[in-house]
């Protein structure tokens, strides 16, 4: 080992700054943790108990600027990384779980993939509109019949007819599906390959071949819309597939890789939000003559939350600076597979952890459907299914901790 | 889209450099060309080769943070913590007794002490002809390490005297230099405690008993007592009185590179539990084809990763920590958290790394079963896991 000159303190600050965000990165997190605490966490109430959808909310997101972050500026976004993208999930899921999960589907799996597997044609079409807010956007992958196994069970099906695709089957559970204007679509264009015969397509909703047969009743994350959609010869042009005819299976898997990191944060913004709301409580509520936080076993649970939220901080955030500057096409396989994969099943199990004990020492009133800490509560769950299963997120791993 | 972010060389990685990276791979192809093959005989002995703290120091792996003037390798603190997770990786004791000597005695007299003792004593302590140890811990007082604290020290003339035993102490058989804490001003509780550098030739101190572990064997630990053991007073490590300080800033320190002792045992348990999981057959294939043992290995890594991701962050964040700074606000939080989470994730992978390799991993001469006897004190030394979330909370709930 080579003896050197000590470290200057400008060689110091590089390795801590390696470790923080960017003063760009921290101005956004400042502006969106705003706007989010004064516009979207008073609606929480109302769209829980209502499972209502404000209407005009994503044209309000769009003038506020979060909307859009990984797109150029001239298509009317905020030119930022995926990194960033994921920080503004985070900001946003803490002060409103559901409107950071309807903007994650637009925003990340809509928009930010036609971004990046889309023909400049594409994008100019769409990018703009769902950059405002004029248009919704959501991604349908799942199937009644396919959840884990979402590509070998795909049964919707997409076939060529002249200048058109024929595209017949149904989705399930797609955020955003009652309200888009916009979706991505995948389809088996060729059965007989399997997963490598799937393709994507952007589908306008007011095509008449496409419905939503019903919007779907959620446990949490209420007022954020989900739906099961049905296609019944919705006919759309050849021009709506993205990228080659049987190529979806790239598109799909390496956009589940920054799904699954985009999912981390969702989980690392309410489990702080957890923790926040615990510590209120336990420093006001007065049991035994004194507030609860004096008790070493709710002080013991305050720490453990910390340190699931931390943990799940860094390496959520490790995971997401991977994904930065990740190729078209790359992803779905090894290194970055494996470290999204553990980064989102660490946190999905962290913020169940988080949110169970913090809902704990709420005591009866976490109980209660209509406190912010039980509305997070059952929120839980949800990041452990969504985005493949923790079990999948496991299968990942240890397929590629085996492959070596 | 989006050229210009892409591969952006200065972006944040939130994890380890290049050039970090090759700093590991350096060290790991020489620890384990020359410590790995020691383990298993170091477990059964329970002794430390003499040959070991000046081979450390030939090739540089001693006084990582000390200035090259004072012989050491000028190396930033994560550097130190990467170094120390490969060593601890491929052999666990000697990680074990390299931290208490580079981190706990010699980057404290670095930190802390003035030019002539740093003159004096740390050209020897960063070429291995000198080890060192730290002594805090005693019969009496472990969790409650100030408040308990029965060792004094009693000025006379220019010396002090010391009184009282330590215990636990990583080192404490072999080392020449012991940095001691004592109290100056009994009456003064935590405020009046003093830090000292004890030559263990001095007349009244010796090694009541060298302790028998479970685990890091090979690694001495013992039993200090010290009896009307005079030190001069120029050995005072700080201002008299001022040792909470030092102390409290240097927990902070070693609990953040004591997360990459951990990061390291539980790296190599990992990394053999996959191999035996490749290579076992039961119902005729290899045991990794099933989803059971491949949860497993999943679960290990992720929590491997995700500790080791803080882990990384806390070093990162300790870089340039002033003298006396520490030991309150948002590094003791955090180097708290990282301890507390670096260990539990060490406990559950060594768990699983046990069950993995099934009755094999049973038998005490196997490196899985070394691994696992390791575990269990990651948990209780540098603060056990309670009074890390004691002082967690402790700053969660300040500033109300």
């Amino acid at each position: 080992m080579n003896v050197q000159a000590e470290p200057g303190m400008a060689a110091l600050a590089a390795i801590k700054a390696n470790y923080s965000l960017t003063p760009e990165q921290r101005q956004i997190v400042d502006h969106v943790d705003r706007v989010a605490r004064e516009i979207l966490h008073p609606l929480q109430e109302k769209m829980d108990a209502e499972e209502w959808w404000p209407e005009d909310l994503f044209r309000q997101m769009g003038e506020l600027g979060l909307l859009g972050i990984t797109a150029p500026e001239e298509l009317g976004g905020s030119g930022q990384n995926e990194f960033t993208q994921a920080l503004v999930s985070e900001t946003i899921s803490k002060w409103n779980p559901a409107v950071g999960l309807s903007h994650g589907a637009h925003d990340n799996l809509c928009l930010n993939n036609i971004l990046r597997n889309g023909s400049d044609e594409q994008v100019r079409k769409y990018v703009p509109g769902l950059c405002s807010g004029e248009l919704v956007g959501a991604l349908g992958l799942t199937e009644p019949g396919a959840g884990s196994d979402a590509l070998g069970s795909m049964a919707t099906g997409a076939v060529r007819d002249g200048n058109d695709y024929v595209i017949n089957g149904s989705k399930i559970y797609i955020t955003n599906g009652p309200i888009a204007d916009v979706i991505l679509v995948y389809a088996k264009t060729d059965k007989a390959k399997g997963a490598k015969g799937i393709s994507a397509f952007i589908v306008e909703t007011d095509n008449p071949g496409f419905k939503v047969a019903q919007k779907l009743d959620k446990m949490g994350f209420r007022g954020s819309p989900t739906g099961e959609l049905v296609f019944e010869d919705c006919r759309v042009p050849a021009s709506a597939m993205i990228g080659a005819e049987n190529s979806g299976v790239s598109v799909v898997m390496s956009g589940l890789d920054l799904e699954r990191a985009m999912v981390a944060s969702v989980c690392v913004g309410m489990a702080e939000r957890a923790l926040e709301l615990a510590l209120d409580y336990a420093r006001i509520r007065e049991q035994f003559g004194k507030p609860i936080a004096s008790f070493q076993m709710v002080q013991s649970k305050l720490a453990e939350i910390y340190i699931e939220v931390e943990t799940a901080r860094a390496f959520g955030y490790r995971a997401l600076a991977a994904c930065v500057g990740l190729p078209k096409g790359a992803g779905g396989r090894g290194e970055i597979h494996k470290l999204t994969a553990a980064a989102c099943l660490y946190a999905g199990e962290a913020f169940n952890k988080a949110v169970t004990e913090a809902c704990h020492i709420h005591g009866g009133s976490g109980y209660m459907q209509d406190t912010e800490i039980n509305r997070l509560y059952r929120a839980n769950k949800l990041l452990e299914i969504g985005a493949g299963t923790s079990e999948v997120r496991k299968i990942i791993i240890a397929e590629e901790l085996l492959r070596a | 889209m989006n050229e210009r972010l892409r591969n952006v060389p200065d972006l944040p990685t939130h994890y380890l450099t290049e050039e970090q990276q090759a700093l590991a791979d350096q060290a790991s192809k020489f620890f384990f060309s020359e410590f790995h093959h020691l383990n298993a005989e170091m477990d059964d002995t329970d002794d430390l080769s003499p040959s070991i703290f000046p081979k450390l120091g030939e090739m540089g792996y001693l006084g990582l943070n000390v200035a090259p003037e004072f012989g050491g390798a000028g190396l930033d603190f994560t550097s130190a913590c990467i170094i120390t997770e490969e060593l601890s990786r491929a052999s666990a004791a000697i990680g074990l007794s390299h931290v208490a000597h580079d981190n706990l005695c010699v980057n404290n007299i670095y930190r802390n002490a003035n030019d002539d003792l740093r003159r004096k004593y740390l050209p020897g302590l960063c070429d291995g002809s000198l080890i060192g140890a730290l002594g805090l811990t005693e019969p009496g007082a472990g969790s409650d390490a100030l408040g308990s604290m029965r060792t004094t020290a009693r000025k006379d003339g220019d010396h002090y005297v010391l009184n009282g035993s330590k215990i636990f102490i990583t080192n404490g058989p072999i080392a020449d230099i012991v940095l001691v804490y004592a109290k100056t001003s009994p009456e003064k509780g935590a405020k009046g405690i003093s830090a000292f550098i004890v030559e263990t030739d001095t007349p009244g101190f010796k090694v009541a008993q060298k302790l028998n572990k479970m685990g890091f064997r090979g690694s001495p630990t013992g039993e200090l007592v010290f009896e009307d053991c005079r030190v001069p007073a120029k050995n005072m490590v700080g201002k008299p009185d001022g040792g909470v300080a030092v102390t409290m800033s240097g927990l902070d320190l070693e609990r953040a590179i004591v997360c990459f002792n951990a990061m390291g045992i539980a790296r190599r348990a990992l990394e053999i539990s996959i191999d035996y999981a490749k290579t076992r057959q039961q119902f005729g294939k290899p045991i990794a084809s099933f989803q059971m043992v491949q949860a497993m290995l999943a679960e290990m890594y992720t929590e491997i990763e995700a500790a080791r991701s803080l882990s990384l962050r806390t070093a990162a964040m300790c870089e340039g920590l002033e003298e006396g700074e520490g030991g309150r606000g948002e590094i003791h939080k955090l180097t708290a958290a990282a301890i507390f989470k670096a260990a539990a994730a060490t406990s559950f992978v060594l768990d699983r790394a046990v069950q993995i390799h099934g009755g094999s991993g049973y038998m005490r001469d196997t490196e899985v079963n070394r691994l696992y006897r390791t575990g269990r004190v990651l948990e209780v030394g540098a603060g056990t896991q309670e009074v890390r979330k004691l002082i967690i909370s402790g700053e969660l709930l300040k500033n109300i």
